[in-house]
């Protein structure tokens, strides 16, 4: 079975470590804050300007000054921070932020990665994507393995516009864990279920894959 | 010294046709209501505006937008807006997009003084092309420019005479950068106060970046992404 959407995002949560300032891009990396594992505490950056980015509030506490990068409203945890935009971006850009998590449409074998725009179709910007993957020390991206058409969005070479270049690290998907290793993707476990098979044919790009690859527990 | 005005139609009296405003608000989340709201009714013409968004259809730059009173929109995401994309497509409208943190800090080396910034942000991709690049190190930055504005506008919580700024939340976001790099900088604020009643600890913009501020009326605060958890019963 391939993973859900919660699945990949509980995946990637095992990935924090207890210290990590993390930022979490919309869609299923949002889902990661959800699966933080016991013990271990991480602190969420929102570039909106939000350390401490806290759960959503509840229903009546809502407060318009106080939202997530998604435009959602959110709250603050104690011993959280406020700042600018350009601050947030500062940080960031200093390599302070551990982990990004965000989506693509497309990664290529040797780390590019495209997510913001489709030429032909609305453009809506690249918000805040194209900084956190130029600076980010450590970039992994949530997503299925293949579009809508059932093409795979591991190529060789991006088609889309890229966001960035040789950026990403880790890949988690629908059919499994991979690696960018230099020497393309590299299958670091498979979901349950999934053969190595399927993971082959799903898999545009330059691939190593071993037979006995481990699965994923759940 | 008196930077003081009574309502948003006198702070923004001298915006003209054809200037370069800058917008503080990320979303809805901290925009100038009052001053865009005024800037419909003086009915300014061929802006261009400088801000991380472009509102949705009928609040915050949408407002403008619908007006057909912005000429160019230099932003970072201008999703959740229909006519924005309507007037794109059908090229009433000029949109040049930046990456948000590149924006954060072309507006804040503008209040810096510092007329350039090499930046990793964008490169190898098409925002590079046709700019000026540096290599230090063995890696290649671009070179951005400052952003200046003819007119800055921010939204703020508290602010004094004396033009000092308290933000409040989320809402401080580009505000706070954006209003050190006006030529002439508006505040419009929550609550007005007299000097001395802001401890001088707790300023996030010093008054000297603010050229006019008055105290706006009727937040309407509207939110984009209603999100809620539910209590435990």
């Amino acid at each position: 079975m391939a993973l859900s959407k919660e699945q990949i995002a509980q995946r990637i949560a095992r990935e924090l470590q207890d210290g990590f300032y993390v930022n979490l891009g919309i869609g299923i990396p949002t889902l990661v804050a959800n699966y933080i594992p016991e013990g271990i505490s991480v602190v969420l950056q929102s570039e909106n300007g939000l350390l401490g980015m806290g759960p959503f509030p509840f229903e009546g506490e809502e407060d318009p000054d106080m939202i997530n990068a998604g435009k959602q409203t959110v709250t603050k945890l104690p011993g959280s921070a406020i700042f600018d935009s350009a601050t947030s971006f500062g940080m960031i850009r200093a390599g302070k932020v551990d982990l990004t998590v965000l989506g693509a449409m497309e990664v290529a074998d040797n780390g590019d990665i495209a997510n913001w725009k489709i030429p032909g179709k609305m453009v809506k910007g690249m918000g805040g994507a194209m900084d956190l993957v130029a600076a980010a020390k450590n970039i992994i991206v949530a997503m299925q393995h293949t579009n809508p058409k059932g093409h795979s969005k591991l190529l060789p070479q991006c088609s889309l516009p890229l966001t960035g270049v040789q950026c990403v690290r880790k890949i988690v998907t629908d059919l499994g864990v991979f690696s960018i290793t230099g020497q393309g993707f590299h299958c670091d476990e498979r979901a349950p279920g999934v053969s190595v098979q399927e993971i082959k044919e799903k898999t545009a790009g330059r691939l190593s894959i071993a037979d006995d690859v481990p699965e994923m527990v759940f | 010294m008196n930077k003081v005005f009574s309502n948003a139609d006198e702070a923004i009296h001298d915006i003209s046709n054809g200037v370069t405003i800058m917008l503080g608000g990320f979303g809805l989340c901290g925009i100038p209501e009052n001053c865009i709201a005024a800037l419909v009714k003086k009915n300014v013409q061929g802006l261009t505006c400088i801000s991380n968004n472009a509102g949705v259809d009928d609040f915050g730059l949408g407002l403008l937008l619908k007006k057909r009173q912005i000429k160019k929109m230099i932003a970072s995401y201008v999703g959740e807006n229909a006519e924005f994309e309507r007037q794109l497509l059908s090229g009433e409208l000029e949109v040049e997009l930046v990456p948000q943190g590149t924006l954060a800090t072309r507006c804040m080396i503008a209040g810096f003084g510092i007329p350039f910034v090499p930046l990793l942000a964008g490169v190898g991709t098409e925002v590079a092309e046709g700019k000026e690049m540096v290599e230090r190190q063995g890696r290649q930055y671009l070179i951005e420019e400052a952003f200046h504005a003819d007119f800055a506008i921010v939204k703020a919580w508290k602010g004094d005479t004396m033009g000092n700024l308290i933000f409040k939340d989320t809402a401080r976001n580009f505000n706070a950068v954006m209003a050190t790099a006006g030529k002439v900088t508006i505040a419009e604020v929550e609550e007005l106060v007299q000097p001395g009643a802001l401890d001088p600890n707790f300023i996030h913009t010093p008054g000297i970046y603010i050229h006019r501020i008055f105290q706006g009326k009727n937040y309407e605060k509207r939110i984009e992404q209603h999100t809620v958890r539910k209590r435990n019963a």
